[in-house]
């Protein structure tokens, strides 16, 4: 358990797109990841107002719900995406970090479920929602 | 009943790429994605040019699904906004101009988006169309496609729902 939470860990670490975006895996472990992204001028999507890009927040998820996948007692290995759906509720505060909760709720021998949710400094109100539907592979 | 005589074709390409290249250099994270575009008339297509850091998967290697999700919405916020604008640029509403000094009109804003990943994106360059299903005054419908080597052989694809910009919304 603590080695594939440990495997996991260093996969999520490893992604150069991850990297490249500043995303820290705070929490990861049984199903449940949590990842942040510090705000950055090169993520604006609407530069009126100095919003972060859907997409940014598109890659956050997709990587907080992979990481998910991976740490769950049932996942053998890697893990890729088939399908994500992004309800966007409010723009996130422009200078405030980004942070997405991701659980891996239910995995069948072939598929993994995950929820997410993206939150700014204001955690009572989120900033998106995410399903999806990931691959369940035995290596990576 | 003579028609006006037809603008010089240097006239209606330079009005058409300046607008459009103010649209893109105003937003950071296509620059940061590095995402261009193509344009025949008002048909957009994007392309997303490849670089390590789209990585995802650095075992395959493959690109990163944000990556992925992100060109597509890219892809879809720029051609509803182009289709949207069309009207002004061509009247002349719209000066390319000013757009570059950053006087932009509002830009759509994503409701939901949903994408299908059918393939392993490699490590190379990706194109991308998509498809007003329905413009309306408040929400628009937007599908989206993308390839890497064969148009027919879809990588991701994508729908998603937009809210159109207000009238009373400012500029």
């Amino acid at each position: 358990m603590a080695d594939k939470t440990k495997l996991a860990r260093q996969f999520i670490q490893a992604i150069p797109h991850a990297q490249e975006l500043g995303m820290v895996l705070e929490e990861i472990g049984d199903g449940t990841a949590l990842i942040s992204m510090p705000y950055d001028q090169k993520l604006v999507g609407d530069p009126q107002s100095g919003v972060i890009a859907g997409g940014a927040v598109s890659a956050l998820m997709d990587t907080c719900c992979g990481a998910a996948v991976m740490c769950h007692p049932d996942a053998p290995g890697g893990t890729a995406t088939i399908d994500l759906r992004i309800d966007y509720m409010r723009a996130a505060t422009p200078g405030q970090a980004i942070t997405t909760r991701a659980t891996c709720h239910h995995i069948t021998r072939n598929v993994a479920f995950v929820r997410a949710v993206a939150m700014d400094d204001d955690i009572d109100r989120p900033v998106a929602t995410a399903s999806g539907a990931f691959t369940v592979e035995n290596g990576f | 009943m003579s028609r006006p005589r037809p603008e010089h074709i240097q006239v209606v390409k330079q009005r058409r790429d300046a607008a459009l290249k103010a649209l893109l250099d105003s937003v950071p994270y296509i620059q940061f994605l590095n995402v261009s575009f193509d344009r025949r008339g008002d048909e957009l297509t994007a392309q997303l040019n490849f670089s390590e850091k789209h990585i995802g998967n650095p075992f395959l290697p493959a690109i990163h699904g944000g990556v992925t999700a992100a060109f597509l919405e890219i892809t879809a916020v720029i051609t509803l906004n182009w289709s949207h604008l069309w009207e002004r640029i061509e009247s002349g509403a719209l000066d390319p101009d000013e757009m570059a000094k950053g006087i932009l009109p509002r830009q759509p804003k994503t409701i939901d988006f949903t994408v299908d990943y059918l393939r392993s994106g490699l490590p190379r360059d990706a194109y991308a169309r998509a498809t007003i299903s329905r413009a309306g005054r408040r929400y628009a419908s937007v599908h989206v496609e993308a390839w890497q080597d064969h148009k027919d052989k879809l990588f991701a694809q994508a729908s998603g729902h937009f809210l159109m910009p207000q009238d009373h919304d400012k500029s």
